[in-house]
């Protein structure tokens, strides 16, 4: 016990006197906490759209007008040809491209159905399909306007007619950042966590003091403890100003309990800590445990859930993302401070973290070598 | 009982043992005696420090520190011996002192129980106590890696090049502390690529390319170089070398500081030498008698290898 007390306070010795881990383990979560979230904004707003209105009338004006005016999108072309529309599209001046027929409105009014036509630009897969959608949703509601005008709806309507209203439950009014800061708060403690611990072990290789602690009695137990203890203080201290921020600036206040979130990141910060002890047994210098955990991080991120949905991967990406730590305590972070889910509710993640605390700090123990 | 005892050592690197490090190294060392590995950059010195100081499994052979197996007993020994790796391998970022009393609470002592024993060496570098390690000159460095290599008391020191990039006052220095060291009764092995430092040793071993080519007192090692040794100078050196290569006579010749050291292979004689050099380079030449050095112990074995 004497020998892990001093093995500590050489680490914090060191820690606490190289400014630039300070520096990269307060400011950097703090900046990326108050820029991403604001960047990691799924809401697709300013839309450019392409008015191509060969029509002219007052009933495509109308139109025009509910489009615009419902914020999504802006209004760069109005023109009269499909293609110099589609030239913007091409210069990418347009996202979205329509066409209003010839006789819209005469053949709205006397036929009582009109044709449009909708270009999109599907380079950016996502703002496509929801720009897409988001038109599709206006002009029918514009239709059901119209329609509503010509005749008197019978008070029971003759045809069966489905309305659907909504409501978002745990996040009602649909704000990303509540969704997305606990999110990326996980990504910084995970990357904090290994990218420390794996950095700061090979390093005592590179300048040689691990050997030097080798011929030395201390045990293999009590040098990792002594490397593991003082990260997982700096992990759970940048969850706390992490939290902070996110209730200060962000306004997200989690509707479970702190403590749950706490033995939660105990947990995880061990197994992440782990992942880093695992990388530094591996690589030989720093630059290759950046680049392993650099590249783990990527795949740490992108299967993870927390930009894309996980429902709507490939069988085989799922079941890597099983394999992700990250996964897990995203999905709790976000039960917790979302739904308010307790301890019980979050059992099995809670199981499945242990897990990767466990395996990964055993395998890194047993490939950590005292002696080659 | 021998303080450090190695049988029949063998050890190779790479996927396909392609690299040989050490090959069939025997050697045994007396407690209290100063051994000096004398070898060039590559011949197997580390490694065979790194199998001692229980860093490094051999492939095959067995050795002993104080009567410790090297495999077996490797805590016990981990307690007993201070090491001192060819690089400085302590913490940069903490001070002298810091160091010091960090290698000492690891080996469960402190640096007042032990003062004693590095005062003289410590003493030199206690008025930089403060100073952060990494900041230390080399000749400093080297001292305080000394002194945290012997805060436990070790009953073996092992010192693996101590004296690489260091100055010469320096180098002569560390030789003194290791003097006082051994009276102490501290048994030393110490690796040096110098020869100069060789003649410091209780006895030495030549190394090269894995193999122990002798193993005896620097005055045995000398004492068994039977040939006849001269020592060449002239105003053009490198022509001089090049003409001495040419004299069938001339078993080897090298160049030797100021001199070219010219060995003669047997039945030869001074004045066949002389009258070669009086036929080719005229007048411009000294010529005398040398008295060999381990060096030329050295360049002899490794050429008979």
């Amino acid at each position: 016990m004497r020998t892990l007390r001093f093995l500590l306070q050489k680490e914090f010795r060191q820690i606490f006197r190289d400014p630039s881990i300070l520096r990269i383990i307060l400011v950097l979560p703090v900046i990326q906490l108050l820029i991403l979230p604001w960047a990691a904004d799924y809401e697709i707003k300013e839309i450019k759209l392409a008015v191509v209105d060969l029509d002219h009338s007052g009933y495509s004006m109308k139109m025009i007008n509910k489009i615009i005016s419902s914020e999504y999108f802006v209004l760069t072309d109005y023109s009269s040809s499909y293609l110099s529309a589609l030239d913007d599209v091409d210069k990418d001046k347009a996202d979205l491209v329509l066409q209003i027929p010839v006789n819209f409105e005469k053949d709205l009014i006397k036929e009582s159905q009109a044709k449009l036509f909708i270009a999109i630009n599907a380079i950016n897969g996502v703002k496509a399909n929801l720009g897409g959608a988001y038109l599709q949703n206006i002009i029918q509601d514009y239709n059901r306007e119209v329609r509503l005008q010509w005749k008197q709806i019978p008070r029971f309507s003759p045809e069966t007619q489905i309305e659907i209203t909504s409501s978002n439950w745990f996040n009602p009014l649909m704000n990303y950042k509540y969704f997305m800061v606990p999110g990326i708060l996980v990504l910084l403690l995970t990357m904090v966590g290994t990218n420390l611990t794996a950095v700061n072990i090979v390093r005592e290789k590179e300048i040689g003091t691990i050997e030097q602690i080798n011929v030395t009695p201390v045990r293999k137990f009590h040098f990792i403890l002594g490397k593991l203890i003082p990260f997982w203080i700096l992990g759970l201290f940048v969850l706390t100003i992490g939290l902070g921020i996110s209730r200060f600036v962000y306004g997200i206040i989690p509707a479970g309990n702190f403590g749950t979130i706490y033995v939660l990141a105990a947990v995880y910060l061990l197994a992440v800590l782990g992942l880093g002890l695992l990388l530094s047994t591996y690589s030989a210098n720093q630059q290759q445990a950046m680049l392993l955990s650099f590249f783990i991080m990527m795949i740490f991120v992108l299967m993870s859930g927390l930009y894309t949905s996980i429902d709507s991967m490939p069988g085989w990406a799922k079941m890597i993302t099983k394999f992700n730590p990250v996964t897990y305590f995203i999905e709790v972070m976000r039960m917790v401070v979302l739904k308010g889910s307790s301890l019980t509710d979050i059992r099995y993640h809670l199981l499945a973290i242990t897990g990767f605390a466990v395996v990964l700090n055993g395998w890194a123990v047993v490939s950590y070598r005292k002696r080659s | 009982m021998s303080a450090i005892l190695a049988e029949n050592i063998f050890k190779t690197y790479g996927k396909r043992k392609e690299i040989k490090a050490l090959a069939d190294v025997s050697f045994d060392v007396q407690q209290g005696e100063l051994f000096g590995i004398i070898g060039s950059d590559g011949a197997g010195k580390t490694s065979l420090f790194r199998i001692l100081t229980t860093l490094l499994l051999a492939d095959s052979g067995k050795a002993s520190v104080e009567g410790l197996d090297v495999v077996k007993d490797y805590k016990a020994i981990r307690k007993t011996v201070g090491y001192m790796p060819g690089r400085f391998s302590l913490y940069p970022d903490l001070t002298v002192e810091e160091n010091l009393n960090f290698f000492a609470t690891v080996f469960s002592t402190t640096v007042r129980q032990n003062y004693d024993l590095i005062k003289d060496i410590y003493g030199q570098i206690e008025p930089f106590k403060k100073r952060k390690a990494g900041e230390l000159s080399g000749g400093m460095k080297q001292k305080l890696a000394l002194s945290c290599a012997l805060i436990h008391r070790p009953t073996v020191l092992f010192l693996d090049e101590p004296t690489t990039g260091v100055d010469a006052v320096s180098r002569k220095e560390f030789w003194e502390m290791l003097k006082n060291l051994k009276m102490l009764g501290i048994t030393i092995l110490v690796s040096t690529p110098y020869m100069d430092e060789a003649g410091l040793c209780d006895k030495i071993a030549l190394i090269q390319n894995g193999k122990i080519l002798s193993i005896n007192t620097p005055r045995g090692i000398v004492h068994k170089f039977q040939k006849s040794l001269f020592a060449v100078r002239s105003s053009h050196m490198l022509i001089l070398l090049n003409t001495l290569k040419e004299f069938y006579e001339v078993d080897d010749v090298y160049p030797f500081g100021q001199y070219h050291h010219v060995v003669m292979k047997k039945g030869s004689s001074e004045e066949k030498l002389h009258s070669f050099l009086t036929q080719k380079m005229k007048n411009d030449f000294e010529l005398k008698a040398a008295t060999p050095g381990i060096e030329d112990c050295f360049i002899d074995l490794m050429k008979e290898n």
